[in-house]
């Protein structure tokens, strides 16, 4: 069944049986219009959200509408919840004993945090890549394949080996490794480990891909060799990132959510979310003008 | 930019800093003074060792030593042959692992991957109980219960043997396996537990695929040290496995370990200074450098772990 997901790369989720709504998705060309609330156009939809760590409220009521096929930017000063809310999009968050969450995650209209859901096929949808590169001490080559083999896959190993080429190529990072397929996956350089864990994400074929700060560990030659990536991933699987370099952000997102603490409850919430543009341009809110602009935290 | 000091300022930041020192010195120095008596300590044991070790060999030859197959030192016609004591803790030794490493590893596994906060904090106290009990306890508790409760269904064993002495020492060391194994599972990054289940791995893929397999060399070191626990376990074998030196890998049989060994003459009447005598010393350095290896091995194979994760 992975199998057939993997070359079909237009195949439709079949996990919560859902209607077939995705055709005019990609329609979306009025940024402001489309931009929140309206679920059709968004793969994922935060509904309320508040996310605990025991008694501590991280985030509070955040609804976001994440658009297909473009890459949404979570900013904001540390500690104000962006890689809470990232991590409660796939519910990597209840891997942390203690942790209790509020509202809905709608992942084509379907709560995520239903009970019926099983949070193992949840995060193989929406995968994730970590702020440090994080390599299994496996070769390469079986860093790639690991996903593909606990999701059950039963191919050839021709067709693996073309998985993993097709996967490394995809993370631009094939020409580098194609000759030392079996060296440990943490020999590589630190850009080219986040470029594998990368490579590692997409060759299961997520729907959408979850960045926490994914340059912040990397030189800036190496961030720009994944920022490119990001914008020629964009184009198949939808992307959010959280980053603190306000460049970035503006290089390579579509949509940019500012984040913040609200200043009574301490719990993180979203300030302002609108079109990157709009938000380095003429944000509606002093604070983010203040924070783009670098006046502030 | 230009920095300048004064001379002044700058004999003066040194001469605080001096004061310091001497604070420092002073715990640096109990520090080294607790460091060398537990150095010497363990020189002085191996050299008192090794004076009597040396004396018995002047008496029984290595070869006799190394190759025989009968140890009978306190006959009138005594042989010096190791090996029936080197079988029985062989043995003793080798069931006690068979018990202690899968129940060891499953707890520390269920431990770090599985438990939820709540159940770790009862289990750990409960193993440190297990821990905790004297080993002469396990002994009686191997002679008595277990050795009877296994002639149940097998009606030959006898009522010393180094199956129940072997099985009663696993679960002894079954906590040591634990704790051991379980720093090993935690010393494994949280990153690699996160990209795992990030790409949908259950947690048993996790424990299994990622974990165990980062984790492996700290394992091979924490089950070495476990197994030199085992080899030099005393009282459970002495009152459980029997003092009859015999060389047989039938675990149903009394044998003597080297540890038993020992104990048998040193609360016997063997006068100080017969051949009889100096036999403990022998044995004692055998174990020793028996126990050594295996340790030494673990902490090659630790040093190897490190280099792989820091
Ligand atoms: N595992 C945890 N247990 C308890 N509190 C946590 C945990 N992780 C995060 N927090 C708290 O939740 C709040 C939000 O943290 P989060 O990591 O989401 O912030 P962030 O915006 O990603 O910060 P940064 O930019 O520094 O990465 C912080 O106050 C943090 O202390
Ligand atoms: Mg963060």
């Amino acid at each position: 069944m992975l199998e057939a997901r993997c070359y079909e790369m237009s195949a439709m989720p079949t996990l919560f049986s859902l209607k077939k709504q995705e055709q005019d998705r990609l329609g979306a060309t009025s940024h402001q219009e489309s931009l929140i609330g309206e679920r059709a156009e968004a793969v994922l939809e935060t509904q309320q959200l508040s996310v605990f760590y025991g008694n501590f409220k991280a985030i509070q009521n955040v609804s976001l509408a994440f658009q297909r096929n473009k890459i949404t930017a979570l900013i904001g000063p540390s500690g104000c919840g962006k890689s809470t809310l990232l991590r409660a999009l796939n519910r990597m968050n209840e891997l942390i004993p203690g942790t209790r969450t509020e509202g809905a995650v709608l992942y084509h209209g379907k709560n995520l945090y239903d009970p019926d859901v099983d949070p193992v096929e949840v995060r193989r949808r929406i995968g994730m890549v970590f702020q440090k590169p994080n390599p299994f001490p496996k070769s390469i080559y079986d860093n790639i394949a690991f996903g593909l083999q606990i999701n059950g896959w039963k191919g050839s190993k021709s067709a693996m080996d073309e998985i993993v080429e097709r996967s490394l190529r995809r993370a631009a990072l094939w020409d580098e490794v194609k000759d030392k397929l079996k060296q440990l996956g943490t020999s590589l350089s630190g850009g080219q480990q986040q470029r594998l864990c990368i490579a590692r994400a997409i060759a299961i074929e997520p729907e959408v891909i979850l960045m926490d700060e994914p340059c912040s560990a990397l030189d800036p030659i190496a961030t720009l060799k994944i920022e490119e990536l990001m914008n020629e991933l964009v184009k198949q699987y939808t992307i959010i990132i959280v980053t603190h370099n306000m460049q970035q952000a503006a290089r390579v997102s579509d949509y940019t959510a500012m984040m913040m603490l609200n200043p009574e409850t301490r719990a993180g919430e979203v300030i302002e979310y609108d079109t990157t543009e709009v938000i380095f341009t003429k944000p509606k809110d002093k604070r983010t003008e203040d924070y783009v602009s670098g006046r502030f935290g | 930019m230009r920095i300048s000091w004064s001379s002044s300022e700058v004999g003066l930041s040194l001469t605080r800093r001096r004061s310091q020192a001497v604070g420092e010195r002073a715990i640096r120095s109990i520090l080294v003074a607790a460091t060398a008596i537990s150095v010497i300590t363990t020189f002085a044991i191996v050299l008192s060792l090794a004076s009597d070790t040396i004396a018995f060999f002047q008496e029984v030859s290595l070869i006799e030593y190394l190759t025989g197959t009968l140890w009978t030192p306190l006959f009138s016609n005594p042989k010096f042959g190791i090996w029936p004591l080197l079988t029985a803790t062989f043995l003793t030794s080798a069931i006690a692992m068979v018990v202690a490493v899968p129940f060891g590893l499953a707890i520390s596994i269920y431990l770090s991957e599985f438990a939820s906060p709540r159940a770790r904090s009862l289990i750990k106290p409960l193993l440190e109980v297990l821990a905790g009990i004297p080993t002469v306890v396990y002994g009686y508790f191997a002679l008595t219960a277990v050795t009877p409760f296994l002639r149940g269904f097998i009606p030959d064993i006898k009522s010393f043997n180094s199956l129940s002495a072997g099985l009663v020492m696993g679960v002894m060391i079954i906590p040591i396996v634990a704790s051991l194994t379980e720093d090993a599972f935690n010393a494994v990054p949280r990153g690699l537990r996160e990209a795992a289940y990030g790409l949908g791995a259950m947690r048993y893929e996790v424990a299994l695929h990622v974990v165990f397999p980062a984790a492996l060399s700290g394992v091979a070191a924490a089950l070495l040290l476990a197994l030199s626990r085992a080899v030099g376990e005393t009282m459970i074998v002495a009152l459980a496995a029997g003092q009859n030196p015999t060389f047989t890998l039938n675990p149903l049989v009394p044998v003597s370990t080297m540890t038993a060994y020992i104990v048998q003459v040193s609360l016997g009447d063997t006068p100080y200074g017969s051949i009889g005598y100096k036999t403990i010393f022998a044995v004692g350095a055998t174990l020793f450098v028996i126990t050594f290896v295996i340790n030494f091995i673990s902490t090659i194979v630790v040093r190897r772990f490190r280099e792989r994760y820091e």
